[in-house]
């Protein structure tokens, strides 16, 4: 998968969950601040990057991703 | 699809997400037949079942902190679908700071929240479910070896699934006259939102992972199997047990 497609995935994924249109969501989005996020949701996001890209996200790492573009890119190296 | 559970009115309690092995139960009891009815701990939650399981699914309101709100809510579900036929309790809590501080530093307070939610909730629950529950129906909840066993981290839950596996076996007595049958289904460990609580999770599930027969976690199609089974008269012999659906892991 290239980082277009991650991006794409990692999009669909924050507009159904955060209810935010996909046209609005690009690389420097931040989750902590620009989402009406709280940590059960963010938890709950990782998950399912993890069930999306089958690949395990662990927390140390989980924790680190604050933007749109650092998780395309967490995707990307590790996949 | 098998008919095994046609007819059979099933609640189902704890589906936080697509990860939640209520909801691992939840579709198996489905996909033989069962009719589903879902609870939710509370609006938040509601959101999320609901993206879960579809808008179109029977869910009622149940935080089990909470004796009144435990009881209304079988009412309201008597109300809406009449008699029910077994229930799934896959619900259970211990905050934070409680479980990551080791057993040693554990406070009264997040004891007794731990035990509160994890533990005492069932007998609540069976309560409730027992009044509104058809002969022959079944209660089943979910627990973790580390009830026996001191596994690294597992801490104050540890405690709280002994305790509820000794429930199970008192309430299959009490409710066993009235021939419902009560169990409980010890699951191998699983990524799942309550998993994430639990300090260096990563490595628990590793080490699990490590344990099992054939290097395969269980899945939850695997427990929401066992779980139908349970639910099913073709386990009417079986009470006050303690099934391991966990790949083996608790035979190391
Ligand atoms: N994941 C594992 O590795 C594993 C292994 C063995 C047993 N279990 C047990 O399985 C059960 C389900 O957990 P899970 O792993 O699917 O995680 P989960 O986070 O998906 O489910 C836990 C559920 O408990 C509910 N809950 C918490 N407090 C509540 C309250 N006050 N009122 C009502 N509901 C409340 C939550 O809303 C959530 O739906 C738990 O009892 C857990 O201990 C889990």
């Amino acid at each position: 998968m290239n980082k277009e497609e991650i991006f794409d995935k990692i999009a669909d994924l924050i507009a159904d969950r955060f209810e935010v249109n996909k046209d609005k969501i690009g690389p420097e989005l931040n989750f902590k601040t620009d989402l009406d996020a709280d940590s059960i949701d963010f938890v709950e996001f990782v998950l399912e990057m993890e069930d999306t890209f089958s690949s395990e996200i662990p927390d140390e790492e989980a924790e680190k991703l604050t933007t749109v573009q650092q998780a395309v890119d967490y995707v990307y190296n590790n996949l | 699809m098998s008919t095994l559970m046609q007819g059979k009115k099933i609640v189902v309690m704890g589906v936080a997400n697509s990860r939640s092995i209520a909801w691992g139960c939840a579709r198996a009891l489905e996909e033989n037949g069962a009719e589903v009815i879902y609870t939710y701990q509370n609006d938040r939650m509601k959101k999320s079942l609901t993206r879960t399981v579809g808008e179109d699914k029977s869910m009622v309101a149940c935080d089990v902190a909470d004796d009144d709100n435990v009881t209304k809510a079988f009412e309201e579900i008597h109300e809406k679908h009449g008699n029910i036929d077994g229930v799934i309790h896959a619900v259970a809590f211990a905050d934070k700071e409680t479980l990551e501080g080791g057993v040693l530093n554990t406070k009264r307070d997040g004891y007794r929240m731990a035990q509160d939610i994890s533990s005492y909730s069932l007998i609540a629950v069976s309560r409730a479910a027992s009044r509104i529950m058809n002969e022959g129906g079944s209660i089943a909840t979910l627990t973790y070896f580390g009830s026996t066993r001191a596994i690294p981290n597992y801490n104050m839950m540890g405690i709280a699934k002994a305790a509820l596996e000794s429930s199970v076996r008192y309430l299959a007595r009490d409710l066993g006259p009235q021939k419902i049958r009560v169990n409980s289904i010890s699951a191998g460990a699983m990524k799942t939102l309550a998993v994430t609580g639990i300090k260096e999770h990563s490595k628990l599930l590793q080490l699990s992972r490590d344990l099992t027969v054939d290097g395969n976690e269980v899945t939850l199609e695997e427990i929401g199997n066992v779980a139908t089974f349970l639910m099913s008269p073709l386990s009417t012999g079986v009470t006050g047990d303690i099934i391991y659906v966990d790949k083996g892991v608790h035979l190391s």
